[in-house]
């Protein structure tokens, strides 16, 4: 007979508040095979460790129950704990009663106290059939792709690189910065946003650890963690990147213009361009869509003109095939479109613009050389309006959530504003206000005394061109009243939302998003850089608004724990994985094409299937679907789960 | 074929020429308004509170009543039309509501009836080219200003009747029939509504906007689906010019006013007598008189 031992956590209040722990710990100890059965106040603390492990010791227990919060939780430190006086991990388990029983039963105390016994029950039936399992080591490649190379990408390769670990960096633009190329200023110090990144940008670039992929998409990956395999799509540029020079004379003789969204709408740009003036690396592209020569094959221009010989039309995608250990998934943010807006107007009001816009006014290479000017007629606007929250915290239309940024980039946007404008009135409408890193509260206190900034707590209901004007229609619920402001020009601080394709890059990393769009973090407070898919890392935006700072602090915390990762040569994995009866397998092959981690393999010579340990998740989808049984979970068999289920409905 | 019709209190008093018109003009369109037995007045609002279920008892009976003659209730006045088919959408989604509401009216609606307005008639089961072959006498040179208000459109998931900040479905009809629709920003703001009995300044200053920037932007004329609107922006125009000696009035029409021109209806049908603002002269003018 088994000798076993429960220990239940009181987690303080939070399990004894609601199920009576005395109670449980008195009726588990007269179950025939266990040996040992205790209470105490927090299981997890170091005397509550040391119970444990007193008890294995002096009563030779073979097998633990504790009964806590989730294993997601604390299953490690428990299954340290016995492992520490010699026992299997593997025969160490953690019935929650907390998050499945406590919590959500507070009001039902005795039917709680009834169903945590139940809990516990059910999981000594799983620990009576476990057997003693060793972890898997797998090799591991120490390299990592990072995808994205804005500030969050450049962050986290720049530490990989300087850790000794040779990165892979893919950016889907031909340069190198995201949105922070975009920016003017940067709050709360006001330094100018380029500069900073110019000097990180060209360190990447420079940087014999880091193999840089601009133009370039990650097409499929395969594998897990410490062995992913990638095929990276570079596509075509129609440039030769070894003999450009960046001279840009090809630019200059481009004959076809268009809008540029880098500009926000407000620039143009050409058909062979750089992804902005003097951009890391500082060499054009032809933008196929637009190219004459590609559309019609009337135009030859720059081929002609380059001095170098370098425009080839005849270039083709490349695809590039890589091995990495982790991934970085820095894939950053878009703005909410200011077109789907129909309270601001559509974004068919030439003089609504939105945060980004303003920052390309503001940038001293933007359109308008660092001119604040109404992009209808050119005219200096006297009156401006700064919309916050447009399109954030409104659960009913857009996004629930906050935007995070939009407080401070507006006071920054307004103050510039008035250095530039001093006759000018800018009216800022906001819900309310938050300044919760270091220095912002005291940057915005400052703007707004100095400033005179004029701030309206209220929303806009709606922005509409009247008289050559922008009229914006609100209200002040300070003062209760309507508020109508004809404006020269309105810009709206409009949500973050994660960039285009993410949900396509995640499924192929098997990364989880959430229904924003957002990638989930493994656990908001204690895993908050990894994803929820070993090896898959995250940074910036892609994962929640942030600005600058947070972005750089996560991209580096990320990178730490990944070269944490990568510090050894062989990866422990779990060993609780699917495993084959050979004597009942049948060799159909149904777990084959249903395994979706690519783990299940057919063995030719002996007609049956096999598991690779080192994919093989544990999901569980191979075993129900074998119409033998010839497949089971290791300590997760059927008869393992058929037990404590009877022991919940007996 | 014959609509199923709740006409609505106002429209036995105040509007008679919006109900009148709009009865005639269907019978030269092609259809009858048969009128529904036993209705009773709506409520006029639809509840803010949640709990408020009482409030919501008068348009659930009459959803009810409609149910058992027919599959469709069609309505003319905006702010009925709002109250009887948001009343639908809450009995349609919400089973505890709905089961307290039947067992107090003592009937069982499960709110399988559609809410219809005229003027979704007029463009999905008529047709807005059909009706332009059908116009008699269109309404050439005429400028008028389709107003909206609140209540046809808003909450706009709720009454999905056209986009919420960008409607263009009663422009569509005014240049079906001929008209020159004229745009302006104030078309879906709110006409001021009950303001006017307890804080008339308000809806006077209200309607002073809508009315000054339809002017504005060239309207003769201004085009209503709702009484409580036609009543802030129509009866409260002597206020206004009191107030502001500049104003110019404009009459204010029915769009089944206008509908009855267009269809060639004698004007003494027409109801006029009953519009504040005096339209006859500018129909004169036109030419479609």
């Amino acid at each position: 007979m088994k000798r076993l031992g429960v220990f239940i956590c009181h987690c303080g209040a939070n399990i004894a508040g609601t199920v009576d722990v005395k109670s449980v710990a008195e009726k588990i100890g007269k179950t025939e095979d266990v040996a040992h059965s205790a209470d105490y106040i927090y299981m997890c603390s170091e005397p509550g460790q040391q119970i444990i492990r007193e008890a294995i010791r002096g009563k030779g227990l073979d097998g633990v129950v504790v009964a806590c919060c989730s294993p997601s939780m604390h299953e490690n430190t428990f299954r340290k704990a016995v492992k520490s006086q010699g026992m299997n991990p593997y025969l160490c388990e953690i019935a929650n009663i907390r998050e499945q029983c406590s919590w959500v039963h507070q009001k039902e105390k005795e039917e709680a106290t009834r169903k945590a016994e139940e809990i516990i029950q059910a999981t000594l039936e799983k620990v009576r059939r476990n057997d003693s399992l060793e972890a898997i080591a797998v090799a591991i490649n120490r390299r990592v792709l990072v995808v994205g190379g804005g500030i969050a990408g450049i962050t986290a390769s720049l530490d990989l690189a300087e850790g000794g670990y040779e990165v892979i960096l893919l950016e889907r633009e031909p340069a190198l910065g995201g949105h922070m190329a975009q920016l003017s200023r940067t709050f709360p110090d006001l330094d100018p946003a380029f500069s900073g990144l110019f000097l990180k940008a060209s360190e990447v670039e420079r940087h014999p650890k880091i193999h840089l992929h601009c133009y370039s998409e990650l097409e499929d990956v395969k594998g897990y963690v410490g062995n992913f395999e990638l095929v990276i799509r570079k596509k075509a540029t129609s440039v030769d990147r070894g003999r450009c020079t960046g001279c840009g004379i090809c630019i200059e003789n481009c004959p076809v213009e268009y809008v540029s969204q880098f500009e926000r709408g407000m620039g143009i740009r050409k058909a062979i361009d750089t992804l902005y003036p003097s951009s890391v690396p500082n060499k054009p592209v032809i933008y196929r869509e637009h190219c004459r020569y590609f559309i019609d094959g009337s135009c030859h221009r720059c081929e002609e003109v380059c001095p170098e010989k370098a425009i080839d039309f005849k270039q083709e995608d490349e695809r590039i095939s890589e091995k990495v250990g982790a991934v970085v998934v820095a894939t950053g943010y878009e703005l909410y479109p200011k077109e789907q807006l129909g309270e601001y107007g559509y974004g068919e009001i030439p003089d609504v613009i939105d945060g980004l816009g303003f920052e390309r006014m503001l940038s001293p290479n933007g359109p308008t050389k660092g001119k604040i000017i109404r992009p209808s007629d050119g005219k200096v606007p006297k009156e401006m309006v700064f919309i916050q929250c447009v399109a954030s915290r409104d659960p009913d239309r857009y996004m629930p959530y906050c935007s995070r940024i939009c407080c401070m980039v507006t006071a920054k946007h307004a103050k510039i504003y008035k250095e530039q404008v001093p006759d000018g009135q800018p009216y800022i409408f906001y819900m309310d206000i938050r300044s919760d890193c270091k220095g912002y509260e005291e940057f915005l206190q400052k703007t707004i005394e100095e400033k005179r900034l004029l701030y309206l707590r209220g929303r806009v209901s709606r922005v509409f061109q009247d008289d050559g004007r922008v009229r914006v229609l609100g209200v002040d619920t300070l003062t209760g009243k309507m508020v109508e402001v004809a404006a020269d020009m309105v810009v709206l601080a409009t949500a973050i939302v994660p960039s285009n394709g993410v949900k396509d890059l995640a499924a192929k990393l098997r990364a989880t998003v959430d229904r924003h769009g957002f990638l989930t973090e493994a656990h908001i407070k204690l895993y908050p850089v990894e994803s929820s898919t070993k090896g898959i890392y995250l940074a910036g935006c892609g994962q929640s608004p942030k600005d600058i700072s947070d972005t750089v602090s996560q991209a580096s915390a990320t990178a730490s724990k990944i070269q944490a990762l990568l510090s050894t040569d062989k990866l422990l994995q779990d060993p609780l994985i699917a495993f084959v009866d050979e004597e009942i397998c049948s060799g159909c092959g149904i777990c084959v094409e249903i395994c979706p981690y690519e783990a299940r393999e057919m063995d030719p010579h002996r007609g049956i299937s096999m598991v690779h340990s080192a994919l093989c998740q544990g999901c569980g989808a191979c075993i129900a679907s074998c119409p033998n049984n010839a497949c089971e979970l290791r300590n997760g068999s059927a008869s393992q789960v058929l037990r404590m289920v009877d022991t919940f409905v007996s | 074929m014959d609509y199923l019709y709740f006409p609505g209190c106002t429209l036995y008093t105040k509007a008679k020429n919006f109900d009148q018109t709009a009865r005639n003009c269907s019978l030269l369109l092609g259809f009858e308004l048969k009128e529904l037995k036993n209705w009773t007045c709506c409520g006029a609002t639809f509840p803010l509170a949640t709990d408020n279920i009482m409030a919501l008892l008068p348009p659930s009976r009459i959803l009810a009543t409609a149910r058992e003659e027919g599959t469709a209730l069609t309505t003319l006045c905006a702010i009925c039309f709002n109250v009887i088919k948001r009343t639908n959408r809450l009995i349609q989604g919400d089973v505890e509501k709905r089961d307290k509401i039947n067992n107090f009216i003592e009937k069982n609606y499960q709110g399988d009836l559609q809410v219809l307005h005229y003027l979704e008639i007029l463009k999905k089961d008529i047709g807005f080219p059909q009706l332009k072959e059908k116009v008699k006498k269109p309404l050439a040179g005429l400028k008028a200003a389709a107003y909206y208000g609140c209540m046809l459109l808003r909450p706009f998931e709720e009454m999905e009747f056209d986009d919420k900040e960008k409607p263009a479905l009663f422009e569509e009809f005014l240049e079906a029939l001929g008209a020159k629709a004229i745009e302006f920003p104030y078309k879906i703001e709110c006409c001021g509504s009950f303001q006017s009995v307890g804080s008339p300044d308000v809806a006077t200053e209200c309607a002073y906007k809508i009315l000054g920037s339809a002017i504005k932007n060239g309207a003769e004329a201004m085009v209503s689906t709702c009484p409580m609107c036609t009543f802030n922006i129509d009866h409260k125009q002597s206020d206004i010019k009191q107030k502001y000696l500049d104003f110019n009035p404009i009459p204010v029409f029915y769009f089944t006013q206008l509908l009855g021109v267009a269809m060639g209806l004698d004007y003494q049908t027409l109801g006029f007598d009953q519009n504040a603002v005096d339209p006859i002269p500018l129909l004169k003018e036109k030419g479609l008189l």
